[in-house]
């Protein structure tokens, strides 16, 4: 039996439940019976507590203490499911198999999250026994660093975090640089609103980081990582330096890994909470313990990163990959997802859907897949107005990008991107002004307050919207919006600055009449 | 390659290779316009004035960190540059609030002189006032956050130029502003008073505490006899405040100014750097004859006293026991001069002129009333200098020459140097010299100890004796210094640190701009005026001479020590915390 123990199925009293399970097995003599396995999230979100039982793949959700009762005495002793807690509408998971056959979760496929809702997250042995730690022992035994870089740079993997910087080719440039120090930064400072892959992975199969992050090493030639996490995440900090002090216990990070010459061993540090240190640079001013804020670049942190030495930051999906592109090769990691943008991509759910949460799927995929198909559509029957992509940065997208299939460049092309992964769904009858004001807000409060444009920018955003959200606008402002967000974008000193705008340009060009109409102070009733 | 070409605006020009941007626009005579760079400092591009089109580059970039490469199209005047610096201005001209005339900085100040070459006729935006509190806690500066525009000069100065740190920024956002450690003020925490961030406050944000209403007093009060003393830079750079170049020298008729200002008296500071050089000279010759504690400090630089005392006071015995010439000159105006005079101590008002703003702090130290009195009552910078002279419309170029009044006003072209860094060490290797070999000096010029380098080494042969030397300008430098000393590492006889780059010429109460360039112009007029001078070496001058004959007595003797010496107090970064 697995049971989700991630955050939020925490907060929605997991443990309680779990408590429950194990006293009712105990008073049942089922103990040695019914195995309990504690896992990441199973990519179920906002159903409360989530349960399998195998063999039979049977999914309950919003499982109260009240209910383990029946759980145990119904479907554990006399076999009978208990049909109200059931949750129908999952598709079967398919576990990977060895030899690179990848998982299945109905349209989904799973590479970076194979092992999260599978395999118990604080089990360094259950990690093994799924292929675990074995593309660490091929690398660093069988392959040069040249060699393992030349693998990643052939699967075409691009950054996770997104920027879709080719993962390959930034390496080259660190293992490129000469110098007695480098380090390996893995970038687990998830901030964008609505995005919570990092999390789950983290929380579901913190060992992938790990290996991820000491192949990263062996091949630029690194001997120190820190896992750069966001304060809050604390069940992914525990979970994550549990699995760092097992990979010590069995010789997995620390000194002359597998018996070579090569070491490496690394350190979780906690952000504080400030969205702009998941930028690179800002994040490596905030290890060094300075003011979070961006660097100017160039340099790049490969040529001049953590103290002045060459750093890799990778996103946690993308470290999340290389394990299984170093165990399965380029050709197999090419074969999923697009010619132009190979791999899965994990997105997170959320807004106006019927199905939040978690999925990961090969990209190509379409819009209307992921809402209609996984996503399970717009709740009470309401229309698509638009979706967000990529988080508070990200593009907007409507009606007419539903079947446009999800790549980089295609999203590229319409001024959009793939981001972080987090899908924001919005119905029809939302308040586009409304909308714009929130995401504004967001960046006026997490602007680091450097360069003129983001902290005075933002904030002068944020001021024209309330007027005009309040009935007094004018058309005018309209304009001086327009030109504000266009200056921006050309002329803020960071990708903060520079995407904070992405979004108001995309509903001033989509949506210009919802403002409109709230300037000209129309009800509803007249706008229609 | 050494040299690489770029296109700017079309004309072709040749730069080193890692020019900026800026830096080669400079050579095609375009000014950019920028609020946050600053010569001294590296780039933090955070203005986004000095935006520049790259061609290729979908991005504007900030000519003031970006590098120039051969080959590359630069478009310094298209229409989205234009576009994108007048929004930047905008934005913050709508934070700044505009109170012009009311301002210290009113027709010398960055933001009014970018918006007009801007041609800014509007803001779209109405006013927002920024965060953060007037500071005046402290006896030398006070910080305006309400007028500050984020540039962050005062805080790269603090932390680079000088490594003390002083401030910061807080809060994020809209909502920025630049602090002091917990909003404690300036007065709460190790702030030394060295006015670096005026300096380089391209607005009215910064400034110093006024003292020209009190001298405006004393010059109105009947029973006050006022004296004024005029530091070695004053006469290299009040000249600038009245639009002539840097490195102008206009000793002669700053000496007039003063003298139509309504002064009594137009004295010298460089009387008592005379003297100090006798002091201190014997002092060094002293420590070294008799074991006693070394490398000797010098004293002179009231900012540098601060910073040793907050963050190196175990090395306090290293410093030397002198007062400063402004010191020694104040407690010399209350005792000799008004014994001579026949004048009540207690009617004698002195006046510095300095180009320091630390000066301020020094002179109300509680060490420094000698005389019974303050020694020292008020201190105006160069700066606050030339404004008494136009509040009354005196134009100090067009003035004819006048001479300092006898005897205070009597100097040799030793302690004229003591404007520049190496100064103090040059001037005393003069002496020394003569005083230990009783030979006399035939190139007065010790070049070893000269330059605009932080730290320069010198040894220097008296007759066999070697004496081993170190001079260093800016604090940072002097913590390098210092960390040597504290390590062990250092085997200097003498060490001279002046707080700020340049030595005095490049003081904070200097005026404004300041950059290298201006402040080696300085160096060298101060250095005209040493050569300038018949009498070159301190021990010499004839009215020093005279002080100790028939008042002082011997150098370091008991009556030197009560009026020209002085001690030294630990202190903590933070006052509750003082030990």
């Amino acid at each position: 039996m697995l049971i989700a123990m991630d955050a939020h199925t925490i907060a929605q009293g997991a443990r309680s439940v779990l408590d429950a399970l194990k006293r009712d097995l105990e008073m049942a003599s089922l103990s040695n019976e019914v195995k309990i396995v504690e896992t990441g999230s199973l990519g179920i979100y906002n159903k409360g507590v989530v349960l399998v039982v195998f063999p039979e793949n049977v999914y309950y959700i919003g499982v109260k203490v009240e209910d383990v009762a029946d759980i145990v005495s119904e479907h554990l002793i006399k076999g009978r499911i208990v049909e109200r807690l059931r949750y129908v509408d999952i598709p079967q998971m398919e576990p990977g198999k060895k030899g690179g056959e990848v998982a299945r979760f109905g349209k989904q496929v799973r590479v970076v999250l194979k092992n999260a809702g599978v395999i118990d997250p604080e089990s360094i042995e259950e990690y093994i026994a799924h292929d675990g730690y074995e593309a660490l022992g091929k690398a660093l035994t069988e392959m040069t660093p040249e060699q393992v870089i030349k693998v990643v740079k052939e699967s075409g993997i691009q950054g996770r975090g997104g920027a879709f910087f080719p993962a390959g080719l930034k390496w080259s440039f660190a293992a490129a640089e000469k110098s007695d120090v480098k380090y390996i930064i893995c970038n687990a400072d998830e901030g964008e609103p609505g995005t919570f892959k990092d999390r789950l992975i983290l929380e579901g199969d913190p060992h992938s980081i790990i290996e991820g992050m000491t192949l990263a090493a062996y091949a630029v030639g690194a001997t120190e990582g820190f896992i750069y996490i966001r304060g809050e995440y604390k069940m992914s900090i525990d979970r994550l330096n549990k699995a760092i002090a097992q990979a010590h216990e069995n010789g997995l990070l620390g000194e002359k890994l597998f018996g070579t010459d090569f070491s490496f061993d690394l350190q979780v540090r906690e952000g504080a909470g400030a969205y702009i240190c998941g930028e690179e640079t800002a994040l490596i001013e905030s290890i060094e313990g300075k003011r979070g804020e961006p660097r100017d670049k160039p340099p790049f942190p490969p040529k001049e990163g953590l103290w002045g030495k060459p750093t890799i930051v990778n996103n946690v999906e993308t470290l999340a990959n290389i394990p299984q592109i170093i165990l399965n090769g380029a050709d197999w990691y090419r074969k999923l997802g697009t010619p132009d943008s190979p791999g899965t991509k994990v997105f997170t759910m959320v807004g106006n859907i019927n199905n939040p949460g978690l999925i990961e799927v090969p990209l190509g995929i379409t819009l209307r897949e992921i809402i209609y198909d996984i996503g399970h559509g717009i709740p009470d029957g309401k229309g698509f107005k638009l979706a967000q992509m990529g988080g508070t940065t990200g593009g907007i997208l409507t009606q007419e990008h539903l079947d446009l299939p999800m790549t980089v460049e295609n999203l590229r092309e319409i001024g959009a991107g793939l981001g972080s992964g987090a899908l924001l769904v919005v119905d029809e009858e939302k308040d586009i002004v409304d909308l714009v004001e929130n995401f504004v807000e967001f960046f006026n409060h997490e602007s680091c307050g450097k360069c003129t444009m983001c902290r005075e920018g933002n904030g002068r955003l944020l001021d024209l919207l309330q007027r005009i959200n309040a009935g007094e606008g004018k058309k005018s402002d309209l304009d001086l919006m327009l030109e504000l967000a266009e200056t921006m974008k050309t002329s803020a000193f960071c990708g903060l600055g520079q995407a904070a705008p992405v979004p108001i340009l995309g509903c001033l060009k989509y949506f210009r009449d919802d403002f409109i109409k709230k300037i000209e102070n129309l009800s509803p009733a007249e706008a229609a | 390659m050494d040299h690489i070409t770029v296109t700017i605006d079309g004309a072709k020009v040749t730069v080193p290779q890692g020019a900026t941007v800026l830096e080669a626009a400079e050579k095609a005579n375009i000014k950019i316009p920028r609020l946050c760079y600053h010569p001294d400092l590296p780039p933090v591009s955070a203005c986004r004035l000095c935006v520049v089109e790259i061609e290729g580059d979908r991005m504007l970039r900030t000519s003031c960190s970006w590098k120039c490469q051969d080959g590359m199209k630069i478009n310094t005047k298209s229409q989205i540059v234009r576009r994108s610096r007048k929004m930047a201005l905008e934005l913050i001209l709508s934070r700044h609030p505009m109170l012009c005339t009311e301002c210290t900085r009113n027709n010398n100040c960055e933001l009014q002189s970018t918006a007009d070459q801007l041609g800014m006729t509007e803001t779209r935006f109405e006013y927002h006032a920024r965060p953060g509190d007037i500071d005046d806690s402290s006896a030398v500066l006070v910080r305006d956050p309400a007028k500050c525009i984020l540039c962050r000069r005062c805080i790269q100065t603090c932390e680079l130029v000088q490594s003390v740190s002083a401030i910061g920024l807080e809060g994020r956002g809209y909502d920025v502003w630049v602090d002091t450690p917990f909003g404690k003020g300036l007065d709460d925490i190790a702030c030394v008073s060295c006015g670096q961030c005026i300096n380089r406050c391209p607005v009215g944000a910064l400034y110093e505490k006024d003292h020209i209403s009190r001298v405006w007093d004393a010059l109105d009060d009947p029973k006050k006899h006022v004296v004024v003393q005029t530091a070695p830079a004053v006469r290299a750079s009040i000249g600038e405040s009245f639009g002539l170049p840097a490195g102008s020298l206009v000793t002669d008729k700053m000496v007039t100014g003063l003298r139509m200002l309504g002064f009594d008296k137009v004295f010298d500071t460089d009387f008592t750097a005379d003297l100090t050089i006798v002091e201190e000279g014997t002092e060094l010759i002293g420590r070294i004859n008799n074991g006693g504690t070394l490398p000797l400090l010098t004293s002179c630089s009231p900012g540098w006293i601060n910073f040793i005392e907050h963050f190196y006071p175990q090395l306090l015995p290293h410093v030397s026991s002198c007062k400063s010439p402004q010191q020694m000159f104040g407690a010399l105006a209350k005792t000799y001069y008004a014994e001579k005079n026949g004048i009540d101590p207690q009617d004698i008002y002195v006046v510095s002129i300095m180009p320091c703003t630390a000066k301020k702090y020094e002179c109300q130290r509680p060490e420094m009333s000698s005389s019974g009195y303050q020694d020292v009552d008020a201190v105006l910078t160069t700066r606050e200098l030339a404004k008494m002279m136009k509040q009354v419309g005196i134009d100090l170029p067009a003035l004819e020459p006048g001479n300092y009044d006898e005897p205070l006003g009597i100097s040799t072209g030793a302690a004229v140097i003591f404007g520049n860094t190496g100064g103090v060490m040059e001037a005393a290797l003069r002496s020394v010299y003569e005083i230990v070999t009783k030979k006399p000096l035939d190139n007065v010029e010790i070049t070893a100890v000269r330059g605009m380098e932080g730290v320069r080494e010198a040894e220097i042969d008296l007759d066999g004796l070697k004496v081993k030397a170190a001079v260093a300008n800016g604090l940072a430098n002097a913590r390098m210094l210092m960390e040597k000393i504290v390590a062990g590492e250092a085997d200097y006889h003498f060490v001279e640190i002046m707080a700020c780059p340049g030595g005095c010429i490049g003081g904070g109460g200097q005026p404004m701009p300041t950059s290298e360039e201006i402040r080696k112009k300085r160096v060298e007029a101060i250095f005209a005026a040493d050569r300038a001078n018949t009498i070159r070496k301190s021990h010499e001058n004839p009215a020093v001479l005279k002080l100790y004959e028939e008042w002082l007595g011997e150098p370091n003797g008991h009556k030197a020590h009560e009026l020209l010496h002085t001690h030294y107090t630990k202190k903590s970064v933070y006052k509750e915390t003082v030990a």
